[in-house]
């Protein structure tokens, strides 16, 4: 699904990932943990087609293709989806326009034909409410006034929407309470199926109570520094990060 | 002249002569003059004033807002009754050609011409009552509500002629009415410039809306003068989606307590087109309010001027004044010219103000990219909703959907978005 070979990506000249290696095999969940500044965001951003990123070397083939090369909105179309760290406030546009502008917009890329109003409001009633996203949440402007927790609601709604085949979460239990992440988690599992992979980006091993993943990877001074299973999240709870500290002696380089 | 303009009574032919003579003495205005600072007319130099003689037949487009009963048509600045439909009115309000009352009744329109909008300091005012002649007259008498709106549209013929419309604005103590006016001008090019002359008793309520969506080749320079009596409001939202140069001048004076003035609008500008929004809100007196919440949207070489002023005087205590002034550059080479001014000679008052310009905005932009937006659309919609966030102080839904398309309309005819690729902020 996802294969990542000896990233290496600079910001304003600075060496950000240096070398990352990472493969995804279709239907797993990959969690990415890491200290902050580690590299985790960049890689998002990277996947899902951010400017301002300058890719030195390395490559990422997604599907066979060569993900670098696709505009944002190619990726999406293509199935990769990105739920932000920070979703991003949009004033003057209803989040039922944008959905329905999103979900039209991709499902031309994809060569299928638009939804008209009453096949959009079906389709969005059910998942809307699986998330508690009330109707009134629907005709805001798009995260404008929504509290954290209903933004990041409202991102897992934008994906069970566009469906994706590998979805980015960047640190989506950030700022969330445990109840609040609960909801997302449960959204989250709904949508876990055998030809969906997701990559799991999360600083704590809370959310990965909830999302449990087949691999975990330890990603700090923009390498991959450890990979093993869902106990690797546990460790690192009781650890934390200062195995991985600038200078430290890395007990594997590279990921599984 | 024209022989309807030769019979006119004494103290007409007064007034235009007034006008004529001041406007002799000034000429146009120039960029020395403050209130011109940032506008040029230097394209009128050689521009006749003179109206052109009679209305062609222009066949004026269905009504703007539905639910509209009245609509008063004007080609070329004159009253066309044949396309103009006035429905059921309450008693005693008046509502008709300015010609046509001038002709009929001159005595009703005497006390109201040329008192708010004075030609002393404005030129174009001098201008257009030195060929006063046709406009609107409305009348309201105390207590009566005029329910439906009362739309009057702006056509011209095939003509590149002045026309110097005047409109007259008179409602009685807690009366009301809902104004719109659209100006669809003329491909051939010429100019609108029109006075309106408004004036509120207390407790009046007046909603006033205007639609510019002229061809790049016409000109419009607008003057409104409004008084607001006690407790009495005057709200305008002007949209300016066209126009090769739109000015509209707006002075409010707040005369009574508790006055209020809400003067808001957007103006979308691509091409080589200008507008120039000027408002000065006059807080005479204590426990009055006004806001002003003005937002562009400026492509190519466009260009937009706001400059906006809360003048509080002596006395004028307990003055609530705000003013928020929003542009969006899409282009390199767009360009806009804020000036905010407050002057206030009061201690108790509260006055704000703020103004931002910006590209759009690039982690939005790629929000929505990332969600399988493509660029261009991306950027649409972003324009798009800044827009609906200004037509949102339009508090009647009938109006703020019918500008609504009018935005949508700029939105689609615009340049190609790929050349303004790069106007995006980080």
């Amino acid at each position: 699904m996802l294969n990542i070979e000896n990233l290496h990506v600079s910001v304003d000249g600075r060496e950000i990932l240096k070398g990352l290696s990472l493969e995804i095999p279709a239907g797993e969940i990959h969690a990415i943990m890491g200290p902050n500044g580690s590299g985790k965001s960049t890689l998002s951003y990277i996947l899902s087609g951010r400017e301002g990123y300058e890719i030195t070397g390395g490559s990422v083939t997604y599907d066979g293709k060569d993900l670098l090369a696709l505009a944002p909105e190619e990726r999406a179309a293509a199935g990769i989806f990105l739920a932000f760290q920070y979703p991003v406030e949009i004033p003057g546009v209803p989040n039922a326009t944008f959905l329905r502008t999103a979900v039209n917009a991709v499902r031309r890329g994809r060569g299928e034909s638009d939804l008209d109003a009453i096949q959009f409001m079906r389709l969005i009633k059910d998942k809307s409410r699986k998330l508690g996203i009330s109707d009134e949440m629907m005709k805001r402007p798009v995260n404008v006034g929504f509290s954290g927790g209903e933004k990041k609601r409202n991102e897992i709604l934008q994906m069970s929407m566009l469906e994706p085949k590998l979805a980015i979460l960047d640190e989506t239990d950030s700022g969330l309470d445990i109840d609040a992440l609960r909801v997302v988690a449960d959204g989250v599992n709904m949508l876990r199926a055998p030809h969906r992979s997701m990559l799991v980006i999360t600083h704590y091993q809370r959310l990965l109570q909830y999302i449990v993943p087949d691999r975990v990877h330890v990603l700090a001074h923009g390498l991959i520094r450890r990979s093993g299973g869902p106990e690797l999240a546990h460790e690192l709870e009781l650890t934390g990060y200062a195995e991985f500290a600038e200078g430290a002696e890395f007990t594997d380089g590279k990921a599984a | 002249m024209s022989t309807a303009l030769s019979t006119s009574p004494v103290w007409l032919s007064a007034l235009r002569a007034e006008g004529a003579a001041r406007f002799e003495q000034t000429g146009l205005p120039t960029q020395r003059q403050e209130a011109w600072k940032y506008t040029g007319l230097n394209r009128l130099k050689s521009f006749g004033f003179e109206p052109s003689p009679a209305g062609s037949s222009v066949a004026a487009p269905l009504i703007l807002v539905e639910g509209t009963a009245h609509r008063l048509v004007f080609v070329n600045g004159r009253f066309d009754a044949a396309q103009s439909t006035i429905g059921t009115l309450p008693k005693d309000v008046v509502l008709t050609g300015l010609a046509d009352l001038l002709r009929n009744q001159p005595e009703r329109v005497e006390p109201l011409l040329g008192k708010r909008a004075q030609a002393g300091q404005r030129p174009m005012v001098a201008l257009n009552t030195a060929w006063l002649d046709d406009g609107v007259v409305l009348i309201v008498p105390r207590g009566v509500a005029v329910d439906s709106p009362i739309e009057i549209t702006f056509l011209a013929g095939d003509t590149t002629a002045a026309c110097h419309p005047r409109l007259i604005i008179s409602l009685g103590d807690n009366a009301e009415a809902v104004l719109v006016e659209r100006h669809l001008g003329s491909a051939a090019g010429g100019l609108a410039n029109q006075v309106a002359e408004i004036d509120l008793g207390a407790g009046a309520n007046l909603r006033h809306y205007v639609l510019h969506a002229e061809p790049a080749a016409s000109m419009a320079v607008e003057t409104v003068s409004a008084t607001v009596g006690r407790d009495a409001q005057y709200r305008c939202f002007a949209l300016t989606a066209g126009g090769g140069l739109v000015r509209r001048e707006v002075e409010v004076s707040l005369q009574q307590p508790g006055a209020t003035a809400q003067v808001d609008g957007a103006y979308l500008v691509d091409g080589e087109r200008h507008s120039d929004t000027t408002i000065l809100i006059d807080h005479q007196a204590a426990h009055c309010s006004s806001r002003q919440t003005q937002k562009g949207v400026i492509d190519d070489d466009g260009r937009a001027v706001f400059q906006g002023k809360i003048l509080v005087r002596p006395g004028a205590q307990k003055t609530d004044g705000y003013q928020l002034s929003q542009t969006l550059l899409l282009s390199p080479q767009a360009e806009i010219d804020v000036k905010p001014e407050l002057e206030i000679h009061a201690d108790d008052v509260k006055c704000s103000h703020g103004a931002t310009v910006g590209r759009l905005d690039a982690d939005a932009l790629f929000f929505l990219r990332a969600r399988g937006i493509p660029e261009a659309e991306a950027r649409a919609l972003l324009i798009q909703g800044f827009i609906g966030g200004a037509l949102y102080e339009i508090d009647r839904p009938a109006v703020r959907e019918s500008f609504g398309l009018a935005a949508a309309d700029w939105l689609r005819g615009r340049s190609q978005p790929s050349r303004n690729a790069e106007s995006t902020a980080s």
